[in-house]
Formats: C-alpha cells, sequence, structure tokens
C-alpha cells in the first residue's frame, strides 16, 4: 500500500472520533451560576455539561420565550448517516483510488461540513429569534427591535445577564483533522506521482 | 512636587510596616483585641472555612453547623424539635420522626454530638446526637445535613452519658442519669436504694447504612451515669462512664449526694459483653421503643416498635464492669488519643484524676479489688491513678486533646480554660471565659487523630458580652488558636439554644460530599408527580389529595375547584426543579400547619381543613426566581352539600 493511501485511510477513520466526543459545547455563565451551565453538542444528541444543565437552561430561556431544546433533531438521524457514508467512501479510495480521487474526497467533506455548520447557524437563529409571542420578557434592541438570544455560532457574547461561550470539541477536531490529513494524502500522493514520472 | 509624593509615601509605607509589626507584638498581650485575632478569623467572601463545627442545641433540641475559624452560622438542623421553617414534625412526612412510646413529641433536649469514625479517625458520615429528656439517640446523614433516623431508648431516664462512637463505630452508646425502678412500677420513691437502676445501652450501628440497632443493656446500679468515653485504640473494647450520686440518694441531690470522698468511673468491656450476648447469658425484657426512619427515597420516615431487650447483669458477668475511685462528682469522663489515659474531672474536687488504662488491667489482672458493690468489683484508687494535676482551676468539667501530648480542661467555676500535659501532669497555660464554660471542643479532639489547630469552648453565662437583649441573652463560644505554646483568644460568637457539646471535623472531609439535589427519578413517595401530565386532585371520602408540582414560576395545578368544607385536603407537593439551591415553599391561607419547604426533586405533603366557604389562595413561600411573586394559585371551597365536582387547571383563561 502506498504511502498516500495509508494517510488517506487515516483520513477516512479519524472522523469517526464524532461517535464518542462532542462536536461542539454551548456554555452559559451567569452570576447565579458559579457551575456554569452546558450543553455538549453530540453528533447524535444534545447531552448536559453536568447533570440537569438543559433542563436548567430549557427553564431560564422559557423566560425570555425561547423553545425548548428539543429532545431529538433530524439531524441526529443525518449526521451519523453522514459520517458512515463518507467514511466508507474514504476507506474505498483509500483502498482502490489514487490521489485525485483525496482531492475529491476533501472537498465533499469540506461542503458537507459547511453545510452541516449552516444548518447548525439555522437552526441557533430560529431558537434564538423565534419567540413565543406570550413570553414573560420581552426585551428590545435600543433600535426597537425584538432582542434575539441566539448564542454565538463561534466565539462568546453577552446576552443579558447569561455570557455565551459556543466553541467546537474534541469531534470536530477529529473530522478537521480527518479533512486536513486527506488534503495531506493528496499532496503526498501527487509528490510521489510526480517523483515516479 | 513627585518626588515628594514618592518620600511622603515612602514613609508612609514604613510606618505602617511598623506599626503592623507592633501590633502582632500587642496581640500575644491583648489576645482577642488584636488585628491579628482579626485575620485569623477573617474568612473572605467567598472563601469557605476549614472546619465544619456541629454544635448541639442542648434545650432547643436542634443541631447548628458552623464554620470555623469564622464562627459563620450555615444552618440548624432539625433533630428533636419541630421546625416549622422546614416543616420538621408538621409535615406528614416527618411527623413520624417525633414518635415515642409516649406518643408524639415536639421538643427534645439535644446533648453531646459525636461524629463517625473509622479505625479511631473522623470519617465525617454520620453525626449521632443524643436527647436527655425522653431518651433517645438521633442520627444525621452528613451528605443531607438531615436527621435520617432516630431511635428511643428503653428502661433509661436522663440519657446524658451518650452518644459517643467506638473507634469503628461498632456501637453509639446511652446511658441513665436518672435511676429508675427497671422495669418500671409503683413503688414509693424513698426505696430508691437497692431499687432503682441505671441502664447502660449499646446500639450497634450498620458499617454501610449507618441504621442503628438497641443490641443490648448493662443494668447497672442506680447511680447517676453522668458522661463517658470510648477507649481509643490500646483500650479500644472498653467504655468509660463518670458516675455521681454512688450515695443512691433521692432527694436534695446537691447535697446528699455530694457526701461520698470518691465516686466512680466505671470501665465496661463491651467486647466481653457481646460474648456474653453470645453464649445466652441475657435475659430477655419486654419493653416497648420507637424506632424511627427516614427513607431519602420516599422522603417520607416511619416508626417500627421495638418489643424487648436483651439485659446483662453485672453481678452475674464477672469481668464485664470495674469501678475505679474517682475523687467528688466527676463529670466529664475523657480519654486520651492514645487511649491510655482516662481524665475524671471531679466537679467538686481540687485536682483532676487521671487513670491509667495499663494499671487498670494490672489491677484487674492481679485481682487487687477494694471491694464490690453490687457485685461489681472496686479497685483500688492509687492502683488505677496515672497521676493528679494539682490546683488546675475550680469546678473541672470537660477534656479534650490535641494530639500533640497536650490536654484541656474547661473549669466552670473559675470560668477558664487550661492547658495542661499528660504525663507531666503540669500546667502550661490558663486563659479566661467569658463566663463559666461547660464543654470544649477541639475537631478530633475525642478521637485517636485530633485536628488541634482551634478550640471551642461553649459557655454557660454571657451576661455583657454582646449587644443585651432583655433578660434572656444567647449563649456564647469563643474560639482559641491552639497551635502555639498559649492559647490565644480569637473570637466571641453566640450559639442556637444551650450547647452542651460540639464535633468539629475538617470541611475537606465532608464538603465534597454534601448533596445538591434529589434526583426526581428516584423518588418514590407514594404521592410523588414526577411529570406535569400527572398532576391531578383525587377525592377519598371526605380525604382530597392533591398531587401538585412546582417549578420557576408556577404551580400546577394552580385553580383548584370542587373542595368543601369540612374536607381534609392533603397538598403533596413535588418539586420538579433539578437545579442546586432551588427549594419552593408552599402555604395556604388558614393552614392549621407549618409551610412545606420542599427541595429540588423533593416530595412534601401539608394538611388544611377548609373552614369557610370561599376562594382561597395559596403561594410559594421561597424567593425562588424572578417571578416568584407571581407564584400563586386559589382553591375555591363551596358548601358542604354542594355538588361541584373536582376540576383543576393550570394557564386556562
Amino acid at each position: 500500500m502506498k504511502k498516500s493511501n495509508i494517510i488517506m485511510l487515516l483520513a477516512a477513520l479519524l472522523p469517526l472520533g464524532l461517535f464518542i466526543f462532542p462536536l461542539w459545547n454551548i456554555t452559559l455563565e451567569a452570576p447565579q451560576y458559579p457551575t456554569p451551565l452546558g450543553m455538549n453538542i453530540h453528533i447524535n444528541d444534545f447531552a448536559d455539561a453536568n447533570p440537569f444543565d438543559i433542563k436548567n437552561i430549557n427553564l431560564m430561556n422559557h423566560y425570555v420565550g425561547m423553545k425548548y431544546i428539543p429532545e431529538a433533531i433530524p439531524e441526529f438521524k443525518i449526521f451519523p448517516i453522514g459520517i458512515i457514508i463518507t467514511t466508507i467512501i474514504g476507506l474505498i479510495i483509500a483502498f482502490k483510488g489514487n490521489y485525485k480521487w483525496f482531492l475529491g474526497w476533501f472537498i465533499l467533506m469540506i461542503v458537507l461540513s459547511s453545510a452541516g455548520m449552516y444548518d447548525f447557524y439555522m437552526w441557533e437563529h430560529d431558537y434564538g429569534h423565534n419567540l413565543n409571542p406570550k413570553a414573560i420578557m420581552k426585551f428590545t434592541n435600543p433600535d426597537g427591535s425584538i432582542m434575539g438570544f441566539q448564542p454565538p455560532l463561534f466565539g462568546t457574547k453577552h446576552i443579558l445577564n447569561f455570557t455565551a461561550h459556543s466553541y467546537p470539541r474534541l469531534g470536530s477536531l477529529f473530522l478537521a483533522l480527518g479533512i486536513a490529513t486527506s488534503l495531506l494524502a493528496y499532496f503526498v500522493g501527487k509528490k510521489t506521482k510526480n517523483n515516479t514520472l | 512636587m513627585k518626588n515628594t509624593i514618592k518620600i511622603t509615601l515612602g514613609f508612609i509605607a514604613i510606618a505602617l510596616t511598623f506599626s503592623s509589626c507592633n501590633n502582632s507584638k500587642s496581640s500575644e498581650s491583648k489576645g482577642g483585641l488584636s488585628s491579628s485575632a482579626a485575620e485569623q478569623v477573617y474568612v473572605k467572601p467567598g472563601d469557605h472555612d476549614e472546619f465544619y463545627a456541629f454544635l448541639s442545641g442542648g434545650f432547643s433540641g436542634q443541631l447548628s453547623v458552623y464554620g470555623l475559624p469564622s464562627g459563620r452560622l450555615f444552618k440548624v438542623i432539625p433533630v428533636f424539635s419541630q421546625d416549622p421553617e422546614k416543616a420538621y414534625g408538621y409535615n406528614e412526612e416527618t411527623k413520624p420522626m417525633l414518635m415515642t412510646s409516649y406518643g408524639e413529641i415536639p421538643w427534645g433536649d439535644a446533648h453531646h454530638p459525636d461524629i463517625s469514625q473509622t479505625n479511631g479517625v473522623l470519617d465525617g458520615r454520620w453525626i449521632f446526637i443524643n436527647e436527655n429528656n425522653t431518651p433517645r439517640i438521633a442520627r444525621i446523614d452528613l451528605s443531607n445535613f438531615e436527621t435520617s433516623e432516630i431511635i428511643e431508648i428503653p428502661n433509661s431516664a436522663g440519657n446524658h452519658s451518650s452518644s459517643y462512637v467506638t473507634d469503628n463505630t461498632e456501637y453509639v452508646i446511652a446511658g441513665t442519669r436518672f435511676g429508675i425502678p427497671i422495669p418500671q412500677r409503683d413503688i414509693s420513691i424513698k426505696d430508691y436504694k437497692g431499687n432503682f437502676k441505671g441502664a447502660l445501652s449499646f446500639i450497634k450501628v450498620d458499617k454501610d447504612s449507618g441504621q442503628m440497632d438497641l443490641s443490648f443493656q448493662i443494668l447497672m446500679p442506680g447511680f447517676d451515669y453522668d458522661k463517658a468515653h470510648p477507649g481509643r485504640g490500646k483500650s479500644d473494647g472498653w467504655f468509660f462512664y463518670t458516675t455521681y450520686n454512688t450515695e443512691e440518694a433521692n432527694s436534695l441531690l446537691e447535697v446528699n449526694a455530694s457526701q461520698n470522698d470518691k465516686d466512680f468511673i466505671a470501665a465496661v468491656n463491651w467486647k466481653k459483653a457481646e460474648e456474653y450476648i453470645k453464649v445466652g447469658k441475657f435475659k430477655t425484657m419486654p419493653t416497648k421503643y420507637a424506632h424511627n426512619i427516614y427513607n431519602d427515597e420516599t422522603h417520607s420516615a416511619t416508626t417500627t416498635w421495638g418489643t424487648s431487650v436483651k439485659v446483662l447483669d453485672p453481678a452475674e458477668c464477672p469481668g464485664l464492669v470495674y469501678f475505679l475511685p474517682t475523687p467528688k462528682s466527676p463529670h466529664g469522663c475523657d480519654v486520651d488519643p492514645t487511649g491510655e489515659y482516662i481524665v475524671g474531672s471531679g466537679k467538686l474536687a481540687a485536682s483532676l484524676t487521671v487513670h491509667s488504662f495499663t494499671k487498670m488491667l494490672d489491677a484487674i489482672k492481679n485481682k487487687k479489688f477494694a471491694g464490690e458493690a453490687y457485685g461489681i468489683p472496686i479497685l483500688n484508687f492509687e492502683d488505677v491513678l496515672a497521676g493528679t494535676v494539682e490546683q488546675p482551676g475550680l469546678g473541672p468539667l470537660h477534656t479534650e486533646f490535641d494530639g500533640k501530648g497536650n490536654a484541656y480542661t474547661t473549669f466552670f467555676i473559675s470560668s477558664e480554660v487550661v492547658k495542661w500535659k499528660l504525663g507531666t501532669w503540669e500546667i502550661l497555660d490558663r486563659q479566661p471565659a467569658f463566663y463559666s464554660p461547660g464543654h470544649l471542643m477541639i475537631p478530633g479532639g475525642n478521637s485517636q487523630k485530633p485536628f488541634g489547630k482551634y478550640l471551642v469552648s461553649m459557655n454557660k453565662i454571657t451576661k455583657d458580652r454582646y449587644l443585651p437583649t432583655g433578660p434572656e441573652v444567647c449563649q456564647s463560644a469563643q474560639l482559641f488558636d491552639i497551635s502555639g505554646d498559649k492559647m490565644k483568644l480569637l473570637l466571641d460568637f453566640p450559639t442556637i439554644g444551650e450547647p452542651h457539646y460540639a464535633a468539629g471535623i475538617p470541611a475537606d472531609l465532608v464538603a465534597p460530599k454534601s448533596r445538591k439535589i434529589f434526583k426526581l427519578e428516584e423518588n418514590k413517595h407514594p404521592y410523588a408527580t414526577t411529570n406535569d401530565a400527572d398532576t391531578k386532585v383525587v377525592r377519598d371520602g371526605k380525604n382530597v389529595h392533591v398531587y401538585i408540582t412546582t417549578i420557576r414560576s408556577h404551580f400546577n395545578p394552580d385553580n383548584i375547584e370542587g373542595i368543601k368544607v369540612g374536607d381534609k385536603v392533603f397538598f403533596h407537593v413535588t418539586n420538579m426543579e433539578q437545579d442546586y439551591d432551588v427549594p419552593h415553599g408552599m402555604s395556604m391561607i388558614g393552614a392549621n400547619t407549618s409551610e412545606v419547604l420542599v427541595m429540588p426533586g423533593q416530595t412534601e405533603t401539608f394538611v388544611w381543613e377548609p373552614k369557610q366557604v370561599g376562594v382561597w389562595p395559596f403561594y410559594c413561600t421561597d424567593f425562588c426566581s424572578a417571578l416568584h411573586q407571581e407564584m400563586q394559585g386559589y382553591v375555591r371551597v363551596s358548601p358542604e352539600n354542594s355538588n361541584i365536582p373536582l376540576s383543576w387547571s393550570l394557564g386556562e383563561e
């Protein structure tokens, strides 16, 4: 097996880390929460950072009319299937394909990951802006528009008494490493090819 | 100009350095008045204390939880007395905790807390405390800081020599300060002598659950068994009890029980007692006592009844009990961390008596007896004496140890704490206490491993120490630093009730295990509502059961109709919260009981018997959230003969 194919094999396997480690984390800090509330987003689940955090986030958020964080979303079915399929494709490529295919897999993964991020952003936006009209507390921005409570897609943001942090977790690192490694496989493969020519 | 400022600042800095030096010097002479004492007890906002201190509430019947060195009060744990704040003894769940063979008793006299031990070292699992008036022992769980169990002690009166634990918490003990006829019968009080007895009780503690079980009693002569201490280390397997009124007086005891030159310390070999029980050398006496256990999953207490007790007669059990003559009505009975020395504080004696465990074993081995009392051998005073602390003060009461070879004794009459050395019996230091200390406490100071940094003196008389509050003033505790050669007074702090004793423990042995919430999914209360869809109101004749939930910031249901005058309404309140420090309270206008204060995941029940037609509000009594004031509801009460059906709702307009 060629060196580049071995690297590609590794690239295809790395995203499987998503089945073990969380993809993303949102943490909410407030004076009343010396232990912050947190939610880990897994590829197939929303999980409490500490026991009952999601229940308590929901309790906080109902005051401003936000919906409860759902038990399950369709993405929890689609994402794992997507990862399994792309891993299988990656494995086939690793065993059968040449370096040009590696680039193809790289592009596929970039596109799919971007789509995933966009989907996450859309959900966040809806979660933060689609508020119950009978909300207990209604806040407006200085310009008079209704205040939204969307957590940041990436980074830190102050929302009323909370400071919200939204950052990738180990699962994302595995995915990113996998994608980067496939690009490496492409270059290694290309170099080897050029050398042999 | 700039330089001038710099030079000035420099001088100020030097001046401050010098003045702070002066302060630290003067602190030695001025004790608690110095700024360094203030620094020693200052715990920065948000920081935690180094030790927990559990002070008995005495006639309050409760146990209070303080932090040391700050002296800040954290909690008062209801134990033997009702507490409307926490609904203890008022809600349906905890009423059984106060059940006794005399019926439900709303008050108790809490005396001597003692923390469970493993290998003679504090393990911070449970704390036991005795009730003096209606003899009982309670066990408090140190993960919940709530009373988990109360066992009544039969054949006993004035349960004062209690509730100390052995090296591995095999037993917690109870005693009898007031001799009584056993079994109780109608006889003349004048027939006290020889007819009245004092039972010493051994209560087995389950090593996993902590659950208590009255194992056996030793029926002793009718002396007053005042204080007790288990053997430690080398003397593990023995228990020592001070006695007074060996005169067996039944009237004017202040005179008549102070006549004998020496009373006794009773040394009880409980390992021997176990052997006698094993070979069946006991009598089974019929009796009746209550055993009340609180269950963390049903959030409810139940009472079961004990109907008999195994009794040993020391006259028929050689080697079980010996008497060590000890001067003048000894009170404190304290064993040092090595288990060698047994300190008897003769209240009316001019010196402190210390017995030697090794010498006691020798005397027993050589059968050097001075006589006997009711078939119990009396050893020679000189044969068991280790030494005496001469001229220590007046009215010694109680001694604890620092683990560095020193002992500390309170003197009630001369109002001081005295530090002295084990073995040489020399007095090392004395500090005044304000005023008249009873007990003192060093964290772990009655175990094999004292944490000898602080000493708390619990003073019986307060007088002018604080701002006056009318004829009744609080009792006062004083904190001393005992880490140096000399004791240093650091702090006065007021206490709840009358602390007779206390138990202290490093916070890191307890704090990490402190529970934050009860899990709703583990709630097995028969009337719990763990799902909003299950809230309901159910009629059972005149009894109406309301399955109601609380969560920020509403009750479910909050509108109830169909209740009638003459009904007995049970509000079963389940707190659906699963977040730390979010209790909800509930009370109903005119309810003839206390509020309930329900911790997250818990269910509590209060009873309301509506007497008038109308619409009556209820509300949340604990400021739970921003919308706490909105957390309220209504019950419609209709005439007795009305046929309005039961209905309940939330959020319907």
